[in-house]
């Protein structure tokens, strides 16, 4: 799946025209997709990007003539290689679905069935259709997952899905869809779950079985340096309606829609750094563990300085979270002290006083699951003021009206309810609920990884805006580097537990790395569509040289 | 060790602590009860002086805790003692002695309607969970609702008044005794079986149906749909091997009714079962039975939950291959 030239394509295999799908909430359909045209050649990718809402996902399900349930599709023609898929018989589709169009799901966790073995999931489909006998189908199941660069590929198809890894998962769910060589594929967000590291790889290996075959492949994504790896064509989406669509490369170089150029808005967010010795916070030598066994944290010792943002970045399990549930109380160190403006915290939250639980607060990764969905607005952000601050009635609510106004929403929100809100108003009230208590710290665990790009950098502008009114300092977990270059004044590197690196974002950011932060950003996709391929290059060298 | 070994051992080991609780709750409730043995059968009879001499000689003067070390080492060595009715006579009748035939008569109900309604409402939820929203999905849910909210008597008695009295097909009565030939004793006991099957296939019917649906819209099961697998083979492929854990639960739950909660209709088919040996031998104050027959109703709960566990453990790869 690379550049235009490298890949001969065929005819149409793909053709649907005036696309129109409606979704069911509460008892009325309203439109998803709003007429969309899309036109894919055999052994060509087109990849789909755009936010949640956009429609992508419906679309590329919609390609196999396939509507969720609460979902229909109203209008518009989908052909495949000749066949009217809105007027096919559910047998008809059926017979299509896994041996010609086949369905590569987000979430390979959740997609394999827990209870087969991978194997006998590779081969279902190819068996039943009967293009392969079950030994035949064994032995190409083998072959691509060889291709696929699974380790042990002889063996690992007799484990079952929660005894690998969520990369290996993601890779043995293409060869399940591979099994039948069908003329398409639809990869839906196939490494949205992924830790970049991870991702690099499952890229590499798609892109490459894809070409092998020369496969027709519908790449979804919300990514666009991701899918600028893997997609000839891109189509950009908005609210069900096609935005632009150009190749690749032309696509990247000049988006001419100013909708495409916010979509990488949060990349090119950048704070100047600014150091200080004021340390609000301090934990030193900190080990943690759940079971008493493994040490989910490692010696770590990590400072926050006063008004400033520190970012702990890392992939999941490395320990990022449970650095947070250490300093907040809700685990106690088994070794190791936290200082808080240089003096000690107790270890567990109950021997905490209000006071210094009121100076610690957390704003989460879901606001729908961290907002109770019963309580208005007022009592959300009320709660905090009466419980620490003893503010009460009309006094509470003007002070509620005051945070309201900034968050940068207003007073005609105080009496609504979480479910009211868009993602991005929801974090904004946990983010008001937190300050709420006129905190010294507020620690964000990936407050912005559910949220859209354009959100995203709102929500991180908000921050900044409110810890230059508040001196407020941020203890800001996440994943994602372009987050970090965004907001933080300095950067820790964890990895299995250890912290890896601590120093100032343009320290750590720069060269010379340590090897892990050097594997950590490396693997964090460019918008240069030459990326994966060079950075393949440059890995297969550097192994050639040890 | 194996990990389901280790903990179908473990679940053993607790079971047994339960079973020592149980037998402790037994007989301290029995001791609470008002009235003794002794009054129960001398009636009228029961002067004080007589009420303590019978005491006496059944051993019931003594303090409680004595005989509860007394009882519970006996059960231990597999003596469950002997019933007190006939104990100042010359025939005294060992307690396993009256329960044998009567426990007997039970499994042979319980086994005989679980024969039926296992399998009758695992195809029954499967087909209401195929063709879900559909007339026959419906008409399973109202009449299996029905038979569920119905009393158990009531039904009895409408199922005998058709098939006994109005058709003349089976016996009203379902007397069995050891004589009984085994395939007369089936067809004695069929009423009886029929009364159970619709009291219970309701509970596993509608948690089969429940526990597939859950399943149908997760996204393994869409993904079996976009492999192009059949609906029924999805079904049954897919997503059955994933439920049986609630499955197994209620259907152990509903068996061990079969076994400890169908007094009421052995007394309508008076059906010698062991419901009735223990209700009789509550209201004339027989001790030793009554204990027994309690743990052997803990009992059979705990061995069905054990086996519900093992189910639920041995269809689950997570617990039966850790990583």
């Amino acid at each position: 799946m690379k550049s235009d030239t490298q890949r001969v394509k065929g005819e149409a295999l793909l053709e649907i025209r005036g696309l129109k799908i409606e979704g069911n909430s509460d008892g009325v359909w309203h439109p998803i997709v709003k007429g969309v045209d899309l036109t894919l050649k055999r052994g060509e990718v087109l990849g789909l990007i755009g936010e949640s809402g956009a429609g992508k996902s419906t679309i590329g399900l919609a390609a196999m003539g396939f509507a969720r349930p609460g979902c229909r599709i109203v209008d518009g023609t989908i052909m495949f290689d000749g066949i009217d898929l809105r007027a096919a018989s559910e047998a008809e589709k059926r017979r299509l679905w896994g041996a010609r169009i086949a369905y590569v799901a987000q979430s390979a966790a959740a997609a394999f069935n827990p209870a087969h073995k991978l194997i006998d999931q590779t081969i279902e489909t190819a068996v039943r259709d009967g293009l392969r006998t079950k030994d035949q189908a064994i032995a190409d199941s083998v072959d691509l997952y060889r291709r696929l660069q699974l380790p042990n590929p002889e063996r690992i198809g007799d484990r079952f899905p929660h005894q690998v890894s969520g990369g290996q998962l993601q890779r043995a769910m293409t060869a399940m869809a591979m099994s039948c060589r069908p003329d398409l594929i639809i990869f839906d967000e196939p490494t949205t779950a992924l830790d970049v590291t991870t991702q690099v790889e499952v890229l590499a290996a798609m892109r490459n079985i894809v070409e092998q075959f020369h496969t027709a492949a519908i790449y979804i994504t919300h990514d666009l340096a991701v899918v600028a790896q893997m997609a000839d064509r891109i189509m950009v989406l908005r609210h069900g309606l096609e935005v632009e669509e150009a190749p690749t490369r032309e696509m990247l170089k000049e988006p001419k829609k100013d909708y495409t150029k916010t979509l990488w808005a949060v990349r090119s967010l950048a704070k100047e750094e600014s150091i200080s010795d004021d340390v609000t916070l301090s934990v030193r030598n900190v080990d943690a563990s759940y079971s008493g066994v493994v040490k989910v944290l490692d010696n770590v010792t990590v400072r926050l300085p006063r008004g400033r943002t520190v970012a702990v970045v890392g992939e999941s399990g490395s320990g990022k979270s449970t650095l947070a549930r250490a300093i907040t109380g809700l685990l106690p160190p088994t070794r190791g002290e936290i200082l808080f403006n240089g003096k000690p915290l107790s270890r567990a939250l109950k021997d905490r006083d209000k006071d210094t639980l009121r100076r610690i607060q957390m704003i989460y990764q879901s606001a729908d699951t961290s907002l109770n969905p019963r309580q208005t607005i007022r009592d959300i952000i009320g709660r905090p003021l009466e419980f620490y601050h003893g503010v009460k009635g009309a006094a509470r609510d003007r002070r509620v009206a005051e945070l309201l106004d900034a968050i940068e929403l207003n007073e005609s929100y105080i009496d609504r309810l979480p479910t009211e809100l868009s993602g991005g108003q929801k974090q904004r009230i946990s983010i008001a609920r937190a300050l709420a208590a006129q905190p010294d710290i507020i620690i964000c665990d990936e407050v912005t990884s559910a949220l859209d790009q354009i959100v995203q950098e709102e929500i991180l502008t908000l921050l900044m805006k409110l810890q230059k009114d508040t001196n407020v300092s941020y203890l800001f977990i996440t994943h994602d580097i372009a987050t970090v270059r965004a907001i933080s004044d300095e950067i820790v590197v964890m990895h299995q537990g250890k912290v890896v690196q601590q120093g100032p974002k343009t320290q750590v950011l720069n060269p010379p790395y340590p090897a892990y932060t050097e594997l950590l950003l490396s693997s964090v996709p460019q918008m240069d569509p030459d990326w994966l391929t060079n950075l393949l290059a440059e890995r297969a060298r550097a192994k050639v040289k040890a | 060790m194996h990990p389901v070994l280790k903990t179908v051992l473990q679940r053993l080991g607790l079971g047994l602590l339960t079973l020592f609780v149980v037998s402790v709750v037994i007989f301290a409730s029995l001791e609470m009860l008002p009235g003794g043995f002794a009054e129960a059968i001398l009636g009228q009879g029961a002067t004080p002086e007589t009420v303590a001499a019978f005491n006496h000689q059944v051993g019931l003067d003594r303090p409680a805790t004595v005989r509860y070390v007394e009882w519970i080492w006996n059960i231990l060595h597999g003596d469950f003692g002997y019933s007190y009715a006939g104990m100042g006579g010359s025939i005294k009748r060992s307690v396993s002695e009256l329960i044998a035939p009567r426990l007997y008569n039970t499994f042979f109900l319980a086994i005989m309607t679980a024969i039926v309604a296992v399998p009758l409402s695992l195809f029954l939820g499967i087909l209401a969970a195929l063709y879900r929203n559909s007339w026959y999905d419906r008409i399973v849910n109202t009449v299996t609702l029905t038979t569920i909210a119905t009393p158990e008597f009531f039904i009895a008695y409408l199922l005998m008044f058709f098939f006994a009295i109005r058709h003349r097909w089976f016996y009203s009565l379902s007397t069995v005794s050891d004589s009984t030939p085994f395939l007369e004793h089936i067809y004695r006991a069929a009423l009886p079986a029929l009364t159970l099957t619709l009291v219970i296939v309701a509970h596993m019917m509608r948690m089969t149906r429940a526990s597939l649906i859950n399943l149908l819209a997760s996204p393994y099961m869409e993904m079996a749909q976009l492999k192009g697998v059949p609906r029924r083979e999805a079904i049954i492929k897919h997503a059955l091997p994933n439920a049986w854990a609630p499955i197994a639960t209620v259907i152990a739950f509903n068996l061990a009714y079969l076994v400890v909660g169908v007094v009421v209709v052995e007394v309508v088919y008076v059906y010698p079962g062991i419901g009735q040996l223990m209700v009789d031998s509550v209201s004339s104050r027989d001790m030793p039975v009554v204990q027994a027959c309690a743990l052997i109703f803990a009992a059979t709960y705990i061995l069905l939950n054990l086996s519900a566990d093992i189910v639920s453990i041995v269809t689950n790869p997570r617990l039966l291959h850790p990583k």
